[in-house]
């Protein structure tokens, strides 16, 4: 396990690098000037020059890079020119919105999808079976910001339980999870169906198994050995297949935040994007980017605990 | 099953006609806006109602169509051009560093979802329909190049391969003449399921307002225009998403229904 932990450790390490590599490359150099970028055509001088050296774009590139580096690592990602905020300020305030909405729709997709890829696998070919992967084919065709507007459209503005948009602080945390429901339901949803396909089929590629047969030639039931035998083994693909959805509700996220007009980090890159604010979009990208390949590495390692084979053959 | 491949073909069919169509023919003209009947629900003159400038959906859904099957057509195009030979190149070089290095660099763009790609290249060179398809289809990439690896490996071990190393051909000429011939099926059926994939990507930038930009119509666009209109006008949204998830729909049905008949035995990454 300490080898592979290692080896897994080195590769993350590398996937950090090569992606700082990229978005530096992006943000940095393919402007040429991104000072004169960000200020557009009717720059003054002297307000260039302030920016070229705040952003230290009169050092060498690899210096640069070393500055952007060391900045993100001691949590410094650098001041944010619209703002004339600390960019990790900017991100503390928001993350607290994008986080809990991604976890919220994480725990509703898992709830949804257990029960569902469970009872379809135990009534296979059932009518159960039919109506939920009937749902589950409808599920991943629904465009999540689309189901968003909708939810809007039925809960806010028909029936008025929800509000329409907007967040109401975590001083009253009640207020604030009414406030991510609806988005979080928009978001999990899609996700929960490909999640309960997951399950099915996972399932199901279990209960063919011979160690099921033993199971049930002791004199377990059908649903016994589902239950303590199938269930566990089936669970490992599952849980990749949740830990890449964690990465994907956070992205997906910026969207649906778009929509119920939540301040989260979505609003804040849109904001940096057309206020051209490079600084910004350069260090909350690199957190996304970040954030899916740490958790890709927990994914990986949970997985090899659960799975020893994967040890061995990695 | 048969029923769903049936019902998936002829949803894509109608989509594809609906694109072509509205090169030659649009029931109105989507350029000139008619203000004085903006917003009007589906009528005899309007078969789908008319937005908040009083365009024609029904010719904005046409024109719509061209852009979304555009974008994923290209963008699965980029995907399997470069990710089938660089998943190839990796399993004829099985073990060695150089697969090493291509499946790492797969691991890497993985960790940009398109949504994260798209915002990096608007950020730097503006919004528009052709950054949204080299999004996607860079996303595209490393989902061919692990498909194409994991299903090239095995067949390395074959006879029909062995004989034809015993014949003296390079390893490039036993992928393209032998290995690709034999997972192009599984290729078709995931180039589909990316195909679905793909629309949706398109419609959530266009949307946010990452891909195309206006007078281009897009699903996604007018989405995005019906949303503080759906108190008042609810047709305005409730049509153009109604037909992505068609669209999507039509084209997973197909997918699967292609997998049956292509192959029982091989196994698609939905996921």
């Amino acid at each position: 396990m300490i080898r592979y932990t290692l080896r897994r450790l080195i590769s993350l390490l590398l996937s950090l690098l090569a992606a700082s590599i990229i978005i530096f490359a992006v943000i940095e150099v393919i402007p040429g000037d991104p000072a004169a970028f960000m200020l557009g055509v009717n720059a003054r001088e002297d307000t260039l020059a302030a920016l070229r050296d705040q952003m230290g774009l009169n050092d060498p590139l690899p210096i640069r890079y070393l500055a952007w580096v060391g900045g993100l690592l001691t949590g410094d990602l650098g001041t944010s020119w619209t703002y004339k905020t600390p960019v990790a300020d900017l991100v503390s305030d928001r993350i607290w919105v994008s986080l809990p909405l991604a976890l919220y729709a994480l725990t509703l997709s898992t709830l949804i999808a257990f029960p569902a890829g469970i009872i379809a696998a135990a009534r296979r070919g059932g009518p159960a079976d039919l109506g939920i992967m009937g749902a589950t084919q409808l599920g991943v065709a629904i465009p999540n910001f689309w189901f968003a507007m909708i939810l809007v459209l039925i809960f806010a503005i028909n029936l008025r339980w929800f509000s329409a948009g907007g967040f109401a602080g975590w001083d009253d945390p009640l207020a604030a999870l009414k406030s991510l429901t609806l988005p979080a339901i928009a978001l999990a949803l899609p996700q929960a169906a490909i999640l309960a396909r997951v399950m099915r089929s996972s399932l199901l590629d279990m209960l063919g198994e011979d160690f099921i047969r033993t199971a049930r030639a002791k004199g377990l039931s059908r649903r016994q050995a589902l239950w303590r035998h199938a269930l566990r083994n089936a669970l490992i693909p599952v849980l990749t297949i949740i830990g890449l959805q964690f990465s994907f509700l956070l992205a997906g996220g910026i969207i649906i935040e778009q929509v119920f007009f939540l301040p989260g980090l979505g609003r804040l890159i849109f904001q940096a994007i057309s206020a051209r604010d490079l600084i910004v979009v350069e260090s909350v990208v690199m957190l996304l980017v970040f954030t899916v390949i740490i958790v890709n590495f927990a994914v990986d390692l949970a997985y090899a605990a659960v799975d020893p084979r994967l040890r061995r053959r990695a | 099953m048969k029923l769903g491949f049936s019902i998936g073909a002829a949803l894509s069919l109608t989509f594809v006609t609906l694109a072509a169509l509205s090169f030659v023919w649009t029931p109105s003209d989507i350029e000139t806006l008619d203000i004085a009947n903006k917003l009007q629900t589906p009528s005899a003159d309007h078969l789908l109602g008319t937005d908040h400038f009083g365009r024609d959906i029904l010719s904005m859904i046409m024109m719509g169509a061209r852009t979304s099957i555009a974008v994923a057509v290209v963008a699965v195009g980029i995907g399997m051009a470069v990710g089938i030979p660089l998943g190839l190149w990796a399993a004829a070089r099985s073990g060695s560093l150089l697969d090493e290095v291509i499946m790492r660099g797969n691991d890497l763009v993985f960790a940009f979802p398109s949504l994260v790609i798209a915002i990096l290249i608007t950020a730097v060179f503006g919004p528009s329909a052709v950054n949204a398809i080299i999004a996607i289809g860079i996303f595209n990439i490393p989902v061919f190049a692990r498909l194409a690896r994991g299903a090239a490996l095995p067949l390395w071990e074959r006879d029909f391969i062995l004989a034809a190393r015993v014949c003296g051909k390079s390893s490039a000429r036993i992928s393209a003449e032998h290995i690709l011939p034999n997972i192009m099926n599984l290729m078709i059926v995931q180039g589909t399921i990316q195909f679905s994939l793909g629309i949706l990507a398109e419609a959530a930038l266009s949307y946010i307002g990452l891909g195309a930009q206006p007078p281009t119509a897009s699903w996604g666009r007018m989405l995005a225009d019906a949303q503080t209109l759906t108190a008042i006008a609810p047709h305005t949204a409730l049509i153009p998403g109604g037909t992505i998830v068609l669209m999507v729909l039509g084209l997973n049905l197909l997918g699967d229904g292609l997998r049956d008949r292509l192959d029982p035995r091989i196994r698609v990454d939905r996921t």
